[in-house]
């Protein structure tokens, strides 16, 4: 998809600097970009390092079996078809604590391997079920407790306040997911 | 409004501080396992760098060429209508498509509008509340050989457009 826009923005910026007369703002800024994505990138390593380390050690303790535990009632109510496959209700509860804690890399993985349980028990093999649908559905709506990333952006760019965002993204993403969650129980009856 | 200046302030020390008090309990080597965690998050930022630039590149030219200007000039009437700051409108179009590129894109606008504006906020907040949806179905549905989706890309999107909005409407609301 990418390899379609990125020349498309290009080429149209190119030919309509000529045509307006802004081509010599397109030069100028070509080397502001490439300097700006250096300086960026620098200050990520101090922001992003901080909480890959902070987060590793949510990883090796028991606090990440405690909120697997608080999440049962949810799984439960999420996906009931599954609720004898003791696998994949392990697997599905790691991955959603992943993704709470901001672990994406560590969500996917364990995300593909409860797809591959669930694809087991799967009557139509080359159709989703409709846990493995709100299982997708759930990964794709991002429920996070802290926007790791997001904030150490902000920081990075000199944000007096890096994580007044948090509240303003629980609303967000909880909004998002009771409409992605609804709108699935509705469309799994029909579609 | 002091009170959830006062709750986002703390959220990252309290959380911090219970990490690593669990850490101490379970008499875990915690820096070192702070320094591994580190590490890794090298990795994340090298891997980064290339979309960034490429990212900045396509995107800043956008706009030093006057096109963005162009762009958000006729379809402002539409988001005005919505209530959508025009200025958000090339991220809620990138983000379902490409996560770090959406994030390039959100940079971008922090550091054009200002990363504490709420235009800024606003990009913070959708990047901090929807997922690359493309993406996530895409390897989710072929590494187990599935090709029929049914309902799921509808509602994925469904959920991204009431993300978008919510962030827009709560920033606006906050700030």
């Amino acid at each position: 998809m990418l390899n379609i826009i990125w020349p498309a923005f290009i080429v149209i910026s190119i030919i309509y600097a000529f045509l307006s007369g802004n081509i010599e703002n397109v030069s100028n800024g070509l080397f502001d970009s490439a300097k700006s994505a250096v300086e960026l990138t620098i200050t990520f390593f101090g922001t992003i390092c901080l909480w890959n380390g902070i987060i590793e050690i949510v990883k090796r303790t028991t606090l990440i079996d405690t909120l697997s535990k608080a999440l049962k009632p949810v799984i439960r109510f999420l996906f009931p078809e599954i609720k004898n496959n003791k696998k994949a209700n392990e697997e599905i509860s790691m991955n959603m604590v992943s993704n709470l804690l901001g672990l994406g890399n560590a969500a996917t993985p364990i995300g593909l391997k409860a797809m591959e349980t669930m694809q087991k028990e799967n009557p139509k093999k080359d159709t989703l079920t409709n846990s493995m649908a709100m299982f997708i559905l759930i990964n794709t709506a991002s429920i996070q407790l802290i926007p790791t990333n997001v904030i150490a952006i902000r920081s990075s760019l000199g944000s007096k306040e890096p994580s007044s965002i948090i509240l303003g993204v629980w609303v967000a993403t909880i909004t998002a997911a009771v409409v992605g969650i609804t709108a699935a129980k509705i469309l799994m009856k029909r579609f | 409004m002091n009170v959830v200046n006062f709750l986002s302030a703390s959220a990252i020390p309290i959380i911090i501080l219970i990490i690593i008090t669990y850490g101490i309990k379970e008499k875990q080597k915690v820096f070192d396992i702070f320094l591994e965690g580190a590490k890794d998050g090298l990795k994340i930022v090298i891997s980064l760098f290339p979309t960034l630039l490429g990212i900045f590149l396509a995107i800043g030219m956008l706009r030093t060429s006057g096109v963005l200007d162009f762009v958000i000039k006729i379809i402002s009437p539409v988001t005005n209508f919505l209530k959508i700051p025009s200025e958000i409108l090339p991220l809620a179009f990138l983000r379902p498509i490409s996560g770090s590129s959406s994030m390039g894109v959100a940079i971008d606008i922090m550091q054009k509008y200002g990363v504490d504006s709420v235009i800024g906020k606003t990009a913070s907040t959708i990047m901090g509340s929807t997922e690359t949806t493309f993406y996530t179905i895409a390897i989710y549905t072929a590494a187990v050989k599935i090709k029929k989706i049914r309902f799921v890309l509808v509602a994925a999107l469904l959920a991204d457009l009431a993300g978008i909005i919510a962030s827009v409407i709560i920033c606006q609301i906050l700030s």
